[in-house]
């Protein structure tokens, strides 16, 4: 029984442990979801896959499914954020208890009655229960924003290394203050909209009515919705980036009001589309977007200088290539931030030329066309944030040597590869014809599923390897059960 | 030696992504024994439209048990330049169109009065053949669905035969009938259903050209050298109302100068087969995978 508790309460009680957990589960259910669409139902595995779970797959509740899916795998990933949030940012331990209890609970809640209702029969209870996990999150989002509270005097930052306003109010604070509380209030947009779900409000998916002139407020509300908890996730981890890497001087200084004015000014534009606002709530986007963008490039620029300065100590007028090299030396701490720079590529860059060039090429095309390209696109967003997460887990558990190096730049060519690939996918239009396209499909499909599969390798690798450690008496578990990520930052 | 495997390896996928694709590989030639001439007749009555089984009610009409033919298309151009119902302009084919309202929402674009493409005649997946005079069809291809057509080319040949296209609501009651099914024969979808993306039939590969267009109305539950399929009509006896091609539908909405399309085609995975399901694009857009059938008002009890 011992045995059992001790492993239990690292699992559960330790931030490390939670971490973990966490990954597992969405691993776990990305691997089993993941063979139900794409390549794997083509090759029949799909169709094997709902058999053998016995799963209730009616056709009209196709998007109802997609969503409850979307809902179980993100709020499994926000409870990742929330711990290393917990683990990194100053708070009173009673607060940190109670928000990793209540979350941790809140995210199995919803992803055991998530799935168990939209793949397994439709039980209103354990639909009531799902959405009874999503209050146990938002509650534990609302226990953070207090926590975050960035004008109490314990939490004011005496360091001028870093952002602070003239009386000490910790900028990095206030940043993580305004997106954990923007976000509570964004989650409210699906939030109202799912409330009306049966009785005036149907489940679709954004996708599928973009080019509609007849969509509800409640249409409008779901797509600001889940837009702008993507952006306030990608937001929240690149704050987490900085505070684990440590950033800090002019830059740091910088970078900060930009991200809580970007954050806000994006918030405003994304739930303006519900408003009378909503014909420039674009503009208004565009305009937030921007300084949180510019931030994230401040955080990118003082990282790779610091990390190629770190690496090259030693010599005493390092020339570009020994910069380079330095720069590249640990692929854990180079990943995230190159993931932020490639993330330009895949979906920022996408996005802007998209809008640019809506009318003239997008929507000449047919819609499924443009909904590949949108469909993508946030894909894309996600990825980038999963291959973060784990890039930062392979540093928290303290990676070394020649390990070190196959896990991260594994994560990083791996996961680029398959990500470049979907991105010429989407575009594909541009420069082949549907009728001559199917050979360059096939070989961007196996680009994907080269660097998808390489990834979840790794990942089991790892999953592994802990599951294993597990069960060592001394295994690291033990020493993770007592360490805390805000001891673990950057020097 | 690893990475140079690794990155050898890679160059191989994307030479192979390079192979140009033979458009005109031999197709297998079959006839269905359906008559694409054969229309269908729909009662009036009550009927559940859309994903989330809204009642709705429609008046008696006709609709096409098949999509329009090559054959039947290349018929029509003939008989519609004969007539000087349509232009042969520098390499497309395009008549006239009456145009639309033009109500100024955020997207919309003119659809003046004016001449439109009808097919393109210089697209090398273009299945008819023009020599200057008449209009033929590439051997093969006759009993397969017309595309590579536009909205304004299908709406063109409705009503040069006296039809229309159907409105939406019209398309989707032919397609189900009065029960609430998925798809036009039931409740789940087989290869041997309908003609859908990897869907296995005897006009794919999809290490070369892909999918392409199967003669309309092959889905009947025969075997074809050994390629068994089952009977799909839809409740009122139409064939491919899901996969093989989408099909252009009539309505023009307000504020959009999109048109809709239904059905699903050769090139859609089998969610787009969902009968409800709504594609859409401008009236000049054309491919490999649009075609259209027609329907005529009042003809049924």
């Amino acid at each position: 029984m011992q045995w059992f508790s001790k492993r239990f309460n690292y699992l559960f009680s330790s931030t490390k442990g939670l971490i973990l957990v966490a990954i597992a589960l969405i691993a776990l259910v990305t691997a089993t979801w993941g063979m139900l669409s794409g390549p794997m139902a083509e090759m029949g595995i799909g169709p094997a896959v709902t058999r053998f779970l016995r799963m209730d797959m009616v056709q009209a509740e196709r998007e109802g499914r997609i969503v409850t899916l979307y809902h179980v795998i993100a709020m499994a990933v926000v409870a990742i954020e929330v711990y290393m949030i917990t683990g990194l940012i100053k708070m009173k331990p009673i607060y940190k208890t109670a928000i990793n209890a209540t979350i941790t609970i809140g995210y199995i809640v919803t992803m055991i009655s998530g799935l168990g209702f939209a793949y397994f029969g439709h039980s209103g209870a354990l639909h009531g229960i799902y959405i009874s996990g999503l209050t146990l999150i938002f509650f534990a989002g609302l226990l953070l924003v207090i926590a975050l509270w960035p004008w109490r005097k314990e939490y004011h930052q005496a360091d001028q290394a870093y952002a602070r306003t003239k009386g000490g109010v910790d900028l990095e604070r206030t940043a993580f203050f305004v997106t954990a509380l923007t976000t509570l209030i964004s989650s409210l947009f699906g939030a109202v909209a799912g409330a009306y779900f049966g009785s005036g409000f149907q489940v679709f998916l954004a996708e599928n009515v973009i080019r509609y002139t007849d969509k509800t407020v409640l249409q409008y509300s779901v797509i600001g919705h889940l837009h702008i908890m993507l952006a306030l996730i990608a937001i929240m981890i690149t704050l987490i980036v900085g505070r684990w890497l440590n950033f800090k001087g002019i830059l740091h200084k910088i970078a900060m009001p930009l991200m809580i004015l970007g954050t806000f000014v994006l918030n405003i534009g994304v739930w303006g589309v519900v408003t009378p606002f909503q014909p420039i709530a674009h503009m208004i986007i565009y305009v937030g977007a921007t300084p949180s963008m510019l931030a994230a490039l401040l955080l990118l620029i003082w990282s790779w200088g610091k990390l190629s300065r770190d690496h090259t100590a030693h010599i005493a007028k390092p020339n570009f290539l020994q910069k380079v090299s330095g720069l590249l030396r640990d692929p854990l701490k180079f990943g995230p931030t190159w993931q932020m720079l490639f993330m330009n590529f895949t979906t920022s860059g996408i996005g802007i030329f998209m809008a640019v060039r809506l009318d003239e090429i997008f929507r000449v095309w047919p819609a499924r066309e443009e909904r590949i390209e949108l469909t993508g696109h946030w894909h894309a967003l996600s990825a980038i944030i999963a291959t973060i997460i784990l890039l930062y887990y392979g540093d928290i558990v303290d990676l070394r040597g020649k390990w070190r190096q196959i896990y991260g730049w594994g994560i990083l060519i791996a996961s680029d590869i398959a990500l470049a690939a979907v991105t010429v996918f989407e575009m594909k239009r541009l420069f082949i014809s549907e009728a001559e396209q199917q050979p360059l499909v096939n070989g961007l499909m196996y680009a994907m599923d080269i660097g998808l599969g390489l990834l979840l390798v790794l990942l089991a690798g790892m999953l592994v390897w802990r599951l294993i450690d597990l069960f060592k008496s001394k295994g690291r578990w033990t020493e993770e059960r007592k360490q805390e990520l805000s001891q673990e930052v950057n020097p | 030696m690893k990475r140079l495997l690794l990155i050898a390896a890679l160059f191989t996928i994307l030479l192979a992504a390079c192979t140009p694709v033979d458009l005109n590989a031999a197709v297998p030639a079959y006839d269905t024994g359906v008559d694409p001439q054969s229309w269908a007749q729909i009662p009036t009555g009550e009927f559940y439209f859309g994903q989330h089984d809204e009642v709705q009610t429609s008046p008696a009409y006709e609709i096409m048990i098949t999509n329009v033919t090559a054959a039947q298309y290349a018929a029509f151009l003939n008989a519609a330049l004969a007539e000087g119902v349509v232009q042969v302009d520098e390499n497309q084919i395009s008549g006239y169109y009456p145009g639309d309202e033009f109500h100024a929402y955020k997207h919309e674009e003119r659809i003046d009065p004016g001449n439109y493409i009808y097919t393109p005649l210089d697209d090398p997946s273009q299945r008819i053949r023009f020599d200057g005079t008449d209009f033929s069809v590439q051997p093969g291809y006759e009993n397969h669905p017309m595309t590579m057509v536009s909205w304004f080319g299908a709406r063109g040949y409705c009503e040069f035969n006296g039809g229309r296209l159907p409105s939406e609501l019209e398309w989707e009651k032919a397609a189900r009938g009065t029960d609430t099914r998925p798809f036009p024969w039931g409740d789940e979808v087989s290869h041997g259903n309908a003609n859908y993306y990897a869907s296995r039939d005897p006009f794919e590969d999809m290490d070369t050209f892909g999918s392409r267009t199967s003669p309309v109305g092959f889905y009947n539950g025969q075997t074809y050298d050994g390629y068994p399929t089952l009977d799909s009509t839809s409740p009122y006896g139409l064939y491919d109302m899901a996969g093989n091609v989408w099909q252009w539908t009539g309505d023009v909405y307000e504020g959009m100068h999109y048109r809709f399309m239904r059905g699903g085609s050769k090139d859609s995975y089998t969610m787009d087969l969902r009968i409800w399901v709504r594609n859409n694009a401008a009236p000049t857009y054309f491919s490999p995978g649009v075609g259209f059938r027609c329907a005529r008002s009042g003809q049924s009890e």
